[in-house]
């Protein structure tokens, strides 16, 4: 069983905790224990806590005498099958005596979101441009470097990759992360997600024997504009949502329409950036008539119903003035 | 808190940690006891009409058309058990039974039932056999269960037999799925080709390949999580067999 000192006397910027000489003087501190959940050994013992520290304050001072586990990949709770205790949960408000038992779990290698946002969108776009340039090998060698005669697949390999620029651009700019990390296998399952399925498409869409829409420049230029409108839309409602936190003071209000029309989605449902990002894929499927795409679609909206359906519940529960006539994803189906 | 707690035992035997495992009510365990002994008895038809086939014939070969019909009722009919997990009377998960279920009802139809040249393999019959075991002894296990009288011997042979039947099974299944081959490719069954008007492909000879190559890391797994439950289930034994 290892005690591990308490590090409390640091340099730099990390916090000190001394005995109270002049200040406040009836201080009571507490004490945590810090025990693997799986074989119950005691990891650490910390003495002398100010009861004001936060979770995350623990957590960098667990971190000190167990340098392989960075804050992010550390998982505490008060039970062992209890909840993760959040960052900015504070010692002396949780249902603990002075002495406070802690429950750690290693939660793996972890990644931000930004790098992981990253690292999808780059490889999706390059993957579809692999495809568009007919790198050799990929199609029958007679077709290597050559290019398409239908105008409509330089359209898609346009809307394609300006699409996910706009996600990097948006990740880099306007999206603002709460703190939060992702699991490395998440990255795995991930990228392969975005990877595989802009291989497939690119595939179909690239492909010396494609087949061009049955309505022809019509049916191209209709959903062209379809796609510009709803791209427009998801960067209207994410820089509206950017909008709702204020300089890191989070603002407890939901997202309402702005003078910007492409905000007024924001009457009929409460995420319509899922809305019209559906929408951008369904016109990139009609644009290019092909039924991977239209899977893809599929497969796209599946999930973003489900994150739009637990939101939309969040606002419900957070805000008893939400507007009852606003739907999930969809206006006035759910 | 204790004073609380003793004003309102009443009927509710409610104690200080409630029971969060509700399991299936009256009706529903009464309708899956049935739905359990009609699977039992469907492949104890099948077991029968294989055996009654042999001995009328006299060799391993073409039993498959002696019991085609009811191999395809019942095993098309465990699609029920995907419903029963999403309804929440059978505690399993959905996606697990699923892909079980959907594994199984793939081999009959869309291997065994579509290349009608695999038919005569006798990789078929080992693999119908092995299913055909497996479930009896699965379908009276739950029987038994749900009735809260479970015979060891069948609890025992659930978590036995499997040792020889799984192998044996997945054997069958792959040399039928490979036997199959060359007949798909021939003849490009469900497949499809560019050019067409939804720019779709769909070679159904590869996709069979890679159905092969998805047992080698699947198999093992489900192979060795059922060796860890049996530990689990008939561990206790052992400890008695020690005290004697």
């Amino acid at each position: 069983m290892s005690i591990c000192l308490p590090l409390f006397f640091s340099a730099g910027t990390e916090r000190i905790y001394l005995l109270p000489s002049t200040t406040m003087s009836r201080t009571t501190f507490f004490e945590v224990e810090i025990i693997d959940a799986k074989t119950k050994e005691q990891l650490c013992f910390l003495d002398k806590v100010d009861p004001h520290s936060t979770i995350g304050d623990i957590k960098n001072l667990f971190y000190k005498s167990y340098p392989q586990w960075y804050p992010a990949r550390q998982a505490l709770r008060l039970d062992p099958k209890g909840k993760l205790l959040k960052d900015n949960e504070i010692l002396q408000n949780l249902p603990v005596g002075t002495t406070a038992t802690m429950y750690f779990k290693d939660l793996g290698p972890q990644l931000g979101w930004t790098t992981v946002f990253f690292a999808e969108y780059i490889g999706a776009l390059l993957t579809y441009l692999v495809f568009f340039f007919r790198v050799p090998y990929v199609y029958s060698h007679t077709y290597a470097f050559t290019s398409s005669s239908h105008p409509v697949v330089t359209f898609a390999c346009v809307c394609h990759t300006l699409h996910y620029m706009k996600r990097l651009m948006e990740t880099i700019f306007v999206h603002r992360f709460s703190h939060g990390t992702m699991p490395l296998r998440a990255i795995v399952k991930n990228c392969a997600y975005y990877w595989g399925f802009s291989a497939w498409l690119a595939y179909y869409i690239n492909h010396p024997l494609y087949t061009p829409p049955s309505y022809g420049e019509l049916q191209v230029n209709y959903a062209l504009f379809t796609f510009v409108m709803c791209e427009m839309g998801n960067l209207s409602i994410h820089i509206s949502l950017r909008n709702l936190k204020v300089d890191g003071l989070r603002v407890r209000k939901f997202p309402m329409p702005t003078k910007n029309p492409f905000t007024w989605l924001f009457f009929f449902v409460s995420c319509p950036n899922y809305t019209y990002e559906v929408g951008a894929w369904m016109s990139f499927t009609v644009m290019t008539q092909c039924l991977p795409v239209a899977i893809y679609t599929l497969f796209g909206f599946i999930q973003m119903s489900i994150w739009a359906k637990g939101k939309h519940k969040a606002y419900l529960r957070e805000f008893k003035d939400y507007p009852s006539v606003r739907m999930a994803i969809i206006p006035l189906i759910f | 808190m204790s004073a609380a707690a003793q004003g309102t035992s009443k009927a509710a035997h409610s104690d200080v940690a409630p029971k969060k495992k509700k399991g299936p009510g009256a009706l529903a365990t009464a309708y899956l006891v049935i739905y359990n002994v009609v699977m039992t008895a469907g492949w104890l038809v099948i077991a029968v009409g294989l055996v009654r086939a042999y001995l009328a014939r006299g060799s391993y070969h073409g039993l498959y058309y002696s019991i085609e019909k009811p191999l395809k009722f019942f095993q098309t009919g465990a699609l029920l058990e995907i419903l029963h997990c999403a309804v929440g009377i059978v505690p399993s998960s959905v996606v697990l039974t699923g892909f079980q279920v959907m594994s199984r009802v793939f081999l009959t139809w869309a291997v065994t039932h579509s290349v009608r040249e695999v038919q005569n393999e006798d990789s078929v019959l080992l693999f119908v056999a092995a299913w055909t075991v497996t479930e009896i002894i699965r379908y009276s296990f739950y029987t038994f269960s749900l009735l809260n009288h479970l015979p060891y011997l069948i609890k025992w042979a659930r978590y036995t037999f499997f040792i020889v039947l799984y192998p044996m099974g997945v054997s069958g299944e792959l040399l039928t799925i490979y036997a199959a081959l060359p007949y798909v490719q021939k003849s490009g069954l469900y497949s499809v080709t560019l050019p067409n008007k939804y720019n779709f492909s769909f070679d159904y000879y590869t996709f069979l390949i890679l159905v092969m190559i998805s047992y080698i890391p699947l198999f093992p797994q489900l192979y060795f999580h059922m060796i860890r439950q049996r530990k689990k289930v008939l561990g206790h034994t052992e400890d008695y067999s020690k005290v004697e």
